[in-house]
């Protein structure tokens, strides 16, 4: 490395192996045929990939906005990690229902100018936190039920999808598991984290049963392997979540009114206030100057 | 006020594998609550990019160091050895494999 | 033997160790001045990293593309990640992190002064990768082979990791420079609004750099303020040319005698009252700081007595 050229010395890649620096970027879809299955309708494919991916594009930009407010710099970086991996997972799932949509959009088309009734996450993903306690608890939900999907979604007949789930799990597993530990270190912490803690845990469970209400497009492709009827993955979901909040010292909410009204949920595009304020600001700036490239 | 901004949580050293083959290095440090906790702070802060296949942590206060007081001690016994490094021997250039 | 003659030995060992261009570490017996003047280097450029991530940071939830968004996001991650490391480093040195970090809320410590400058547009993100990065690179290249061990192998993996926040942002005002006009004027403007601070982030002149001589005599510093500033102008004159757009200084001139660019004077006026906390977003910054270590005292409390209890209970 010469030190005295400074640009040179940036591009100067010796493989010095006394540091640990990463090489060898894998490409998760690299050798997956892309065709759309036989006897699968495209448009039920392109919108199960749109659902998938507007959970985890909404998510994420949840996870954006503690940047800087993490409560340590080494959760800022953990935050940040899992707000990526989360973008990853959203822009390979939206560019898949692009790519089967086949209508000349693209994964910024589908991210950018949809308004939000054309949004299909659920509404777990949209709600604001209040506080650290409430962000794990959202993402320890999140992460129990999506890596039980993606689970499962491995072996989807939609290639691109298993390989999309994939690599989805390898993350889910890890975001499932940093939630876990915070629920329970703040739940068996101090006494007001355990207060906080556990006001988390009740505010988001009316917001659980919601995701494991199958839709139509859900419904028609489950029987053929393409996609996951959420209702199957319940009972592995309460069993974590069990689990979590009995480690934590936590109580569960009994006897809750869980908003999940068949028809009326986020995977039919009915969604709270907190939605239309994400995409104002997600979408605001691509907006305001049509025709640009960046 | 003073104690209470104090950081709780202690020091760990962090050592990566970088590759199947290589001996963990020691990378730099981090603060964690537990071992579980520096684990995982490890894996968000020394692998971002691809680094690692396995890491060790160390809580700071149980690393034991030798004193740079101690140095000649220590070291300087070892310096002397030649016959310790394999260039002392002069073995013919027509001996093979050795 | 005396303790004069220890201290004697020891100042003349620390000295032959910096005059062999060998490493200063952790536990080698060091001066306090250099001690102090480490530790306040290192903290102030940790504290930069951090600070540093807010004015990109305030765009990562608006990025106008899924790309750019991933590509920020990782960006304004790894300057936490170098704070961290050069946290870790301050640490080595005796300091402590929550103390640094006290001190810089309460205004004790200072961080670049080029982050009290706000950011208004998007193409600011791609100037400040362009430009403040650039800068930054200059300044810390030569700060991987600092005296002090820690710091050194600190800026080795920043630079490393570094290496793709310019090009990053580079890339973005070249992909703006070729879409609508509208775009290109943002390009313009961003880069009229940054250029004079990116120069300032090299420090007083030399004439007027108080702590310079000691800091080159160390090895903490390897080359002086004037002489990175100039490197760095004649890096970006044809970097801006490439790109389309004008550096805002009209006596900007190739000198054939000196074979650099000469430029004009700075307005160091400006500079001094930023540092002084009269820059746009001092208060803000500091601000955002506060509030996210004191919003976060609650978690990092719970789980220090979680541990504890742990602990205990396998006691």
């Amino acid at each position: 490395m010469s030190f005295d050229a400074a640009y040179e010395a940036l591009t100067d890649h010796d493989d010095d192996a006394r540091w640990a620096y990463g090489t060898g970027f894998a490409d998760p879809l690299a050798g997956v045929d892309t065709a759309v299955p036989q006897d699968v309708d495209r448009g039920d494919l392109s919108a199960y990939c749109v659902a998938l991916g507007d959970d985890a594009l909404i998510m994420s930009h949840r996870l954006q906005q503690w940047v800087t407010r993490a409560p340590e710099l080494e959760d800022e970086l953990a935050l940040a990690n899992i707000a990526l991996d989360l973008l990853g997972q959203a822009r390979l799932l939206l560019t898949r229902a692009a790519e089967v949509e086949d209508a000349g959009r693209d994964e910024d088309a589908l991210a950018y100018l949809r308004d939000a009734t054309g949004f299909r996450n659920v509404r777990l993903v949209e709600r604001a936190d209040a506080d650290f306690a409430h962000l794990v608890a959202r993402l320890l939900v999140f992460s129990a039920w999506r890596l039980a999907l993606l689970d499962r979604l491995t072996t989807s007949t939609d290639p691109v999808l298993a390989a999309i789930a994939a690599k989805g799990v390898k993350e889910v597993t890890y975001h499932r598991d940093y939630a876990a530990q915070w629920v329970v270190r703040l739940g068996d912490g101090t006494d007001l984290s355990h207060d906080r803690m556990q006001a988390a845990v009740d505010a988001v469970t009316p917001l659980v049963g919601e995701l494991f209400v199958p839709d139509r497009v859900e419904l028609r492709l489950a029987p053929a392997a393409v996609a996951v009827d959420p209702s199957t993955v319940r009972s592995e979901f309460d069993a974590v979540w069990a689990q979590v909040l009995q480690a934590a010292t936590l109580q569960p909410l009994a006897a809750v009114a869980e908003e999940s009204a068949p028809g009326g949920t986020g995977r039919d595009g009915v969604h709270t206030p907190a939605l239309t304020e994400i995409l104002a600001e997600l979408q605001g700036v691509a907006r305001s100057l049509p025709g640009s490239v960046w | 006020m003073t104690e209470e901004i104090k950081h709780e949580w202690p020091l760990f050293e962090v050592f990566v594998r970088a590759k199947r083959g290589l001996n963990h290095v020691h990378v730099g440090s981090l603060r964690a609550a537990d071992h579980q906790m520096a684990l995982h702070h490890a894996r968000d802060l020394y692998t971002r990019r691809n680094e690692g296949v396995s890491i060790w942590v160390v809580r700071s206060d149980d690393v034991a160091a030798s004193s740079p007081d101690e140095k000649e001690a220590f070291f300087s016994p070892s310096g002397d050895k030649v016959y310790r490094h394999p260039t002392y021997y002069s073995i013919p250039d027509s001996v093979p494999h050795i | 033997m005396t303790d004069t003659s220890v201290t004697e030995t020891n100042e003349k060992s620390f000295t032959e160790t910096i005059a062999k261009d060998q490493r200063i570490e952790p536990r080698d017996w060091m001066p306090d001045g250099y001690r102090r003047t480490m530790i306040r280097q290192i903290a102030q450029h940790a504290h930069s990293e951090i600070i540093g991530m807010q004015p990109e940071g305030e765009w990562i939830t608006r990025a106008p593309s899924l790309r750019r968004k991933a590509i920020l996001l990782a960006k304004v991650q790894d300057e936490a990640g170098h704070g961290l490391y050069l946290y870790s480093a301050a640490e080595t040195l005796g300091a402590d992190r929550g103390d640094l970090t006290r001190r810089l809320i309460e205004g004790r410590q200072k961080y670049s002064s080029i982050f009290n400058y706000p950011t208004l547009s998007f193409a600011d993100v791609g100037v400040i990768g362009w430009l403040v990065d650039g800068a930054a690179i200059c300044n810390q290249v030569p700060l991987c082979r600092s005296s002090y061990g820690p710091y050194g192998r600190a800026m080795i993996r920043i630079c490393k990791e570094e290496s793709f926040h310019q090009r990053q942002g580079y890339e973005l005002l070249m992909t703006m420079m070729r879409g609508t006009p509208a775009q290109r004027e943002m390009v313009q403007d961003a880069v009229n609004r940054w250029w004079w601070p990116s120069l300032m982030m090299f420090g007083p002149p030399d004439d007027q750099s108080p702590n310079s001589a000691q800091s080159m005599a160390w090895k903490i510093k390897r080359h002086s303020n004037d002489e990175l500033r100039q490197r760095f102008v004649d890096m970006s004159v044809p970097q801006a040319e490439a790109l389309g757009v004008t550096l805002p200084d009209p006596e900007l001139r190739w000198n054939e005698e000196r074979g650099h660019w000469d430029f004009g004077p700075i307005d160091w006026s400006e500079l001094k009252r930023v540092i002084s906390g009269d820059g746009p977003c001092n208060a803000l910054r500091i601000e955002n700081r506060r509030r996210a270590d004191e919003e976060g005292a609650w978690v990092r409390e719970a789980a220090a007595a979680h541990a504890r209890r742990r602990q205990e209970a396998a006691a």
